[in-house]
Order: C-alpha cells, then sequence, then structure tokens
C-alpha cells in the first residue's frame, strides 16, 4: 500500500535540532510565508519569542485584535492569492478568530491560523485560558488539528498549507500546545505534495466537456454566470477567451466581480438581490446556463423553484459537493476551471449572439432610467453613495483595488465600480460579515504595496473594527478609506422601510466624530457635506501620500435598488420601492 | 431546473452510508456535524475497522430521501480524511444488528416456554448465572424487536442493541477498487 501523505525534500536536508517554537517558524519560511498577522498571549509566547530570531525572513503585523488579524489575513489572501497566515494565543485569542475563519470557509479563502494551546497535560482540565478551540473551530475550517509533540509540527504545517492552497481552498486551523512548543526534536522539513484521502481537483473528463460543447453550440439563448471559482482557479484569461469566442453574455456573482472588467462588451452585471435588472430577468428567459466556479447561492437565485425552470444548465466546478446541491445540472464538468476551460472553448463554434445580447441591453437601458440615472448623477441634494463610487471611476478608471464592508454601500460599490484588474475586489460574500473591510483593505495593502487600494465603508461596519486604524497608524500601510456615512444601519434600515412597515427598529447611529478618532489614531481625515467638495477630496485623498480617512455625509433615506426581495423570484426583481 | 426534495414528495427510506477513512481523530466528530447541521438524524453509527489494513470504516443509518443522503455524503467524502463514502439502500446491503436481553434466570427455571422462544428466534444464551440470563440474538431489528416483545413477560432487566453492520452485495470491498484505481492516479475521480 502507498503512503498516506507524499512529501517531497526541501532545499535543507541537514536536520536542526531545535525547539518546537522555533520549528514553527521554520516550517512558515518553507512555506514561502513572509507576513503574519496576529496577537501575542500567554499560551503562544515561546513562538511570538522564535519570531524574533526570523524577523529577517517574516514580518509580523500586531493588529488591535484578533478579529483584525484574521480579516488581514483574508485581504492579504484575496489579492496575493497566498495563504494569509494568523497567530493567536489560546482562548479568547482564538475564539475572537471564529467568525473570520467562518467567513474565509464559506468564501473559499486560503488562511492557516495558529494558535497556542495550553500544555498537553492540562488538556481538558478546564486550565486558564483553555477552550476547546479543534472543537468550536471544527464545523468552519477545512481541516484542523491539534499538535500535543514538537515532532509532529514540520508533518502537520506541511499537511495545513497543502490542504489551505489547493483544490477549493479555505481556512485551516493547527493549535499547538504550550509543551510542543518548548520541546526539542530534530527538525527536518518536507512539503507536503498529497495526501491519500484528499482529492483536491477531479480531473476533467473530456466526454463532459464534449457535452457541454454540444448544449454550448445548440442554445439560442445562452447564459453565462460566473463566480469565484474563476478568480481562484487563476482562470481569468481562460474565461476571458472563452466568453469572447462563444459570444455569450456572461453575469456575475459578487465574489466573480473582477474576473472579467466590468467594461467588457459581454460584461451584463451582477446577479442576485442587488444585482443588475436585466442579469435577473434574462435568467428566467435564457435556454442555457452555463455556470462557471459559482455555487448558486440562496442570494443569486432567489426562490429555487423559480429559477431558471425553462433552462438546461452546465455547471463548471471544482467542488463535487456543489454539483446539484441547490439547481440540478444537466452536465457537471467536474475539475478546476482553469483546465475545463480551454477545453471547452476549443470544442464550441465562434458565434455572435447580438439579438440576445440586445434584449440584455434594452432591460438595462429601463434600470438606467429608473435607477441608475439617479444614483450615479443625483438631483437631489443629498449626496449618494452612487455619485462617491463613479466620481472614484472617473478618477481611477478601475485601476486600484476596491475593499468593502457589508450593507448598502457594498452593493452600491459592486455594482458601480468598474473593475478593471484581476484580483481588484475584496468582500465579504457568503458570511456578510461587517466589520470585514477596514481589516481586509489593510491586508489587503500589505499584500499589493504598489497598489492603490481603496476600502468604501458604512458608518456601522466601521465601528465593529475601527480599533484597526491603530494597526494601519503603525504600518503607515496607505489604504484610502471612504466612509459613506449614512448615520444608519443603512441595509437593514432598507429593509425597515420595504418590508416591515417603516417600523425602524435600532437602526438609528450616533456617531462619534468619525474625523477626530481618525486623528486620534494619527490619520489624516477629511469630511465632505456638500456635492461640490466631492470630486477635490476625493483627488486629494487619492493624491496623499500616506493612509486617509474621507468621510461623505450620505443621504439617509437611499435605497439599494433594484432588488430581488427575499423569497421571490428573480423574475421579480423590482426597481422601485414607493415611499 | 431547481431542486426541491420536499416538494417532489420523494421517498424517505433507510440508507447505509459506508464511509472509509484515514483513522484520525476527531473525524467522528467532523463526521455528525454533517448530519446534525443538515438536521439528519442519525438512526445507527458504527465505526470499526475494514477489510483493508489501516482503514477505518463507519457505517452510518439514515432514514430520508436519496436526494438529502446523496447530498451528506457528498460533504462527508469531501473532509480530508476520508478517502470514499457510498450510500446503500436495504435491498442493496447485507445487515445484521446484534441485540443483548437479561432476564432472571428464574424464568428459564421455572417452565419451558422460555427455552422454545430462545430456540424458535435463533435467538442463544451467552451466559447463565444464579440470578440472570444474558440471551443474545442477531438479524434485522423487527426480528430482535420481536424477541423482545415476546421476553417482556419474563421481566427484562436489560436489553440493547447494537447499531448496524453492513456489507454490500458486490464481491469485493467498492474501496479497494477504488484505491486500486486510485493507486497511480488520485484524482481520477468517479464524476456524478
Ligand atoms: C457582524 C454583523 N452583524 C450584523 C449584520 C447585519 N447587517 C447587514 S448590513 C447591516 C447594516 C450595515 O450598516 P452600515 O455599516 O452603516 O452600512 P450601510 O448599509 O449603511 O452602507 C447590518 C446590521 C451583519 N451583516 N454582520
Amino acid at each position: 500500500m502507498k503512503d498516506q501523505i507524499e512529501t517531497i525534500e526541501t532545499k535543507t536536508r541537514k536536520k536542526i535540532r531545535t525547539t518546537g517554537a522555533d520549528a514553527v517558524m521554520r516550517s512558515l519560511i518553507h512555506e514561502g510565508v513572509e507576513i503574519i498577522f496576529g496577537y501575542p498571549g500567554g499560551a503562544i509566547m515561546p513562538v511570538y519569542d522564535a519570531l524574533m530570531d526570523h524577523s529577517d525572513k517574516i514580518k509580523h503585523i500586531l493588529t488591535r485584535h484578533e478579529q483584525g488579524a484574521i480579516h488581514a489575513a483574508q485581504g492579504y489572501a484575496r489579492v496575493t492569492g497566498k495563504v494569509g497566515v494568523v497567530m493567536a494565543t489560546s482562548g479568547p485569542g482564538a475564539t475572537n478568530l471564529i467568525t473570520g475563519i467562518a467567513d474565509a470557509m464559506v468564501d473559499s479563502t486560503p488562511i492557516v491560523c495558529i494558535t497556542g494551546q495550553v500544555t498537553a497535560p492540562l488538556l481538558g482540565t478546564d486550565a486558564f485560558q483553555e477552550t476547546d478551540v479543534i472543537g468550536i473551530s471544527m464545523p468552519v475550517t477545512k481541516w484542523n488539528y491539534l499538535i500535543t509533540k514538537p515532532e509532529e509540527i514540520p508533518e502537520i504545517f506541511a499537511q495545513a498549507f497543502f490542504i489551505a492552497r489547493s483544490g477549493r481552498p479555505g481556512p485551516v486551523l493547527i493549535d499547538i500546545a504550550k509543551n510542543a512548543q518548548f520541546g526539542e526534536f530534530d527538525f527536518e522539513y518536507r512539503k507536503c505534495v498529497k495526501i491519500r484521502s484528499y482529492v483536491p481537483k477531479p480531473v476533467v473528463k473530456p466526454e463532459k466537456v464534449r457535452q457541454a460543447a454540444e448544449l454550448i453550440n445548440k442554445a439560442k439563448k445562452p447564459y453565462i454566470l460566473f463566480g469565484q471559482g474563476v478568480i481562484l482557479g487563476n482562470a481569468e484569461d481562460e474565461f476571458r477567451a472563452f466568453v469572447e469566442k462563444s459570444g455569450i453574455p456572461a453575469a456575475w456573482t459578487i465574489l466573480g466581480a473582477c474576473a472579467l472588467p466590468k467594461k467588457h462588451p459581454l460584461n451584463m452585471g451582477m446577479l442576485g438581490m442587488h444585482g443588475n435588472y436585466a442579469t435577473n430577468i434574462k435568467t428566467n428567459e435564457c435556454d442555457l446556463l452555463i455556470a462557471v466556479g459559482m455555487r448558486f447561492d440562496d442570494r443569486v437565485t432567489g426562490d429555487l423553484k423559480r429559477y431558471a425552470p425553462q433552462a438546461k444548465v452546465i455547471h463548471l466546478e471544482i467542488d463535487r459537493a456543489e454539483i446539484n446541491k441547490n439547481v440540478k445540472a444537466d452536465v457537471a464538468v467536474l475539475g478546476d476551471v482553469k483546465e475545463s476551460l480551454p477545453m471547452l472553448t476549443k470544442l464550441i463554434e465562434k458565434r455572435d449572439h447580438s439579438a440576445w445580447i440586445k434584449e440584455f441591453k434594452e432591460a438595462e437601458k429601463i434600470e438606467y432610467e429608473k435607477v441608475i440615472k439617479n444614483d450615479l448623477y443625483p438631483r437631489k441634494e443629498g449626496l449618494t453613495m452612487g455619485e462617491v463610487i463613479r466620481i472614484l471611476n472617473e478618477k481611477t478608471h478601475g485601476d486600484v483595488i476596491v475593499v468593502t464592508d457589508v450593507g448598502q454601500h457594498q452593493m452600491i460599490t459592486s455594482r458601480y465600480f468598474e473593475f478593471r484588474n484581476k484580483r481588484s475586489f475584496v468582500t465579504s460574500g457568503g458570511l456578510g460579515t461587517m466589520g470585514f473591510g477596514l481589516p481586509a483593505a489593510h491586508g489587503a495593502k500589505i499584500g499589493a504595496p504598489d497598489k492603490e487600494v481603496v476600502l468604501i465603508v458604512g458608518d456601522g461596519g466601521l465601528q465593529m473594527t475601527i480599533q484597526e486604524l491603530g494597526t494601519i497608524n503603525q504600518t503607515q500601510a496607505a489604504i484610502k478609506i471612504i466612509l459613506m456615512n449614512n448615520k444608519d444601519l443603512g441595509m437593514v434600515r432598507q429593509w425597515q422601510e420595504m418590508f416591515f412597515e417603516k417600523r425602524y427598529s435600532e437602526t438609528y447611529l450616533l456617531n462619534p466624530d468619525f474625523i477626530k478618532v481618525a486623528e486620534g489614531f494619527g490619520i489624516k481625515g477629511k469630511k465632505v457635506l456638500h456635492r461640490p467638495e466631492l470630486d477635490t477630496a476625493i483627488q486629494e485623498m487619492l493624491d496623499y501620500k500616506g493612509p486617509y480617512f474621507l468621510e461623505v455625509n450620505i443621504e439617509k433615506e437611499d435605497n439599494v435598488l433594484p432588488m430581488v426581495p427575499a423569497g421571490a423570484s428573480v423574475s421579480e426583481v423590482v426597481l422601485e420601492h414607493k415611499k | 431546473m431547481s431542486l426541491d426534495n420536499r416538494k417532489n414528495g420523494e421517498r424517505r427510506q433507510n440508507y447505509t452510508i459506508s464511509a472509509f477513512s484515514e483513522n484520525h481523530i476527531g473525524l467522528l466528530n467532523r463526521i455528525t456535524i454533517i448530519f446534525t447541521r443538515r438536521h439528519v438524524n442519525i438512526e445507527s453509527l458504527t465505526v470499526s475497522a475494514s477489510a483493508i489494513k489501516g482503514i477505518h470504516k463507519f457505517t452510518i443509518v439514515v432514514n430520508d430521501t436519496r436526494e438529502k443522503v446523496d447530498k451528506v455524503v457528498r460533504q462527508i467524502e469531501k473532509l480530508v480524511e476520508v478517502l470514499k463514502a457510498y450510500y446503500h439502500t436495504d435491498d442493496e446491503v447485507i445487515y445484521q444488528e446484534i441485540a443483548l436481553y437479561k432476564i432472571p434466570t428464574k424464568a428459564l427455571i421455572e417452565g419451558d416456554d422460555l427455552e422454545k422462544t430462545i430456540r424458535k428466534h435463533n435467538a442463544r444464551i451467552l451466559e447463565v448465572r444464579p440470578e440472570y440470563t444474558v440471551i443474545e440474538k442477531t438479524g434485522y431489528k423487527e426480528d430482535y424487536m420481536a424477541l423482545f416483545e415476546e421476553l417482556r413477560k419474563y421481566g427484562v432487566l436489560q436489553f440493547t442493541s447494537s447499531g448496524r453492520v453492513a456489507v454490500t452485495r458486490s464481491s469485493k470491498e467498492l474501496l479497494a477498487t477504488y484505491l486500486k484505481e486510485a493507486g497511480e492516479l488520485t484524482a481520477e475521480y468517479e464524476n456524478n
């Protein structure tokens, strides 16, 4: 029988006598880790001590809260495609990571979390700061492991990185008992290349590709839906080639946003609850849906019973458990889209679907008149989130990395920002985690220091992780923060207005003076109250060399439309709400 | 096309799920979480060795629709330590459960009808002590519950039954075939 785990030798073949804590650092270096986001404490102190001996190779960013550390690692991972690494102590340190781990799990972000644990003999005794982190994190990790002996460290780290980054990526947690950090052993590192029980990528079956191509070549009104799978597979180019040869209109889930440039002539816009009008209604008019690296989330499909009943479905997907989970596939092409898309492109006929695309464009005109125009060029006095994004487009031409928090500003940003580059959008999709934005933007800037990183955040979400302004001041990472301040939990207020008879239960926020807060953290800030100041203020922000905080006073009663109300069908997307 | 198993009124029935794994602590927990999260009740669960050295087998019985079971099995198979998972209806497997009954020995001595009952049910006596006797019965649930009903009148002091153990009707362990094929090519995966 073959070995359960296959490894390969790394450059340094000599064994080194060292401690577990030092082995942790050496293992990270072997995995190419350059940055750790973390927060120290009793149970992880030996590792923090060892960190000092390797500071030439690994940098550590001390956040102000462990949640800040994991969201930063997520932002870093999303823009770089590398594994984000997080370190925290036992008990409260580890439990503070859970929200971010859950977020990374549902959004398939490669993360390795390293947490300290009480010394092995004390496990299960309710020792000081002991929590069952393995138990707590089990449902929200791709894999986790409790290390109780130093000898386990290299092998488990090698597996952790392999699992986190391969196949459908995800978060992995390694809990290390303190005795394993202190203990000495002979360190040697071998990279993990295979685990017998784990199949990261199914091999693409040419037969399935052929069946898919047949359906595509026969279709009259085919429609491509794409998601983050394209980005995770580094398959933006392959995807674009497929779209262009097929001539098929394409629409994206929120996490797929930057997989195809917004202005590409075949990009029809965003799907789902706060997506575009045409993209939603055409779902129920097409004759073939080609889903590429997306998972038919309920925010995308609305009522499943009335979701594209007329259409045949092709599903290109790496994760077998996603096939037929929500929407039944007539042809499922399992595998990495990086491999399956070129195979498919080869077999499809070059087509022009301009009559069908014209139908999209006509629906788009309706949306433009009813919604977009008023969002982007408002005639009322109050400022809208849409016009802020419009000016940002005009000034950056989409050539920045955009990070958002969660709420109305997130949907407005997705709808209107003109994404141009690969990996240029970071947002919390599946979990919708408020407080994600600020730390994630910081992590994104650390991962892409040469890119301009702009955070769009609401006043509610900002205050969930506002302490990270302190971290940003310490690193001086030059992120540009635009606070869309509507003095409300905007998205919840919108639901109350539309579906709860305007009963505004607990959505008003009495906010601090944010500019003073930013300045208190050492970050330059400016507040915009009126339209004439907006343009120059955004320019000033972009021109500024360091981190910058721009607060924009947004009209309170703005709603994000169109909307597929919860439980409605995609064809019931509404364009207006009578006040 | 949309999927909704309740609407289709799809039939619920017993399924025996067999999941094969590398031995790892905590895996049982990871597996059961998959069921609890989806509100699927586990009727019985047995962890045992398999015919292949070093590989463990989880035998889980659930009563649900094929569609739901199919989804659960895919999630189980997705777990890093799980090699492969299968599910079968009752006619696709040969299965047994075992039941133990403890009754007062007095009942055995006073009259011969208890002995007849034991014979009739193909049960056997495991141990006789002055105070109690332990009877064992292997079979399907209906069988050992029928015996239980009959033993009632003697006063059953203790009763317990095991989870299901099952083998498939195919000649070899399905996993063995899988591993053999995967030996060269782990990524070769049976498409849905
Ligand atoms: C941690 C967390 N708590 C609660 C929610 C529910 N929620 C979704 S959007 C929203 C309002 C967000 O308000 P704000 O940050 O001001 O952004 P806006 O919608 O006004 O743009 C809330 C409370 C959430 N998504 N995450």
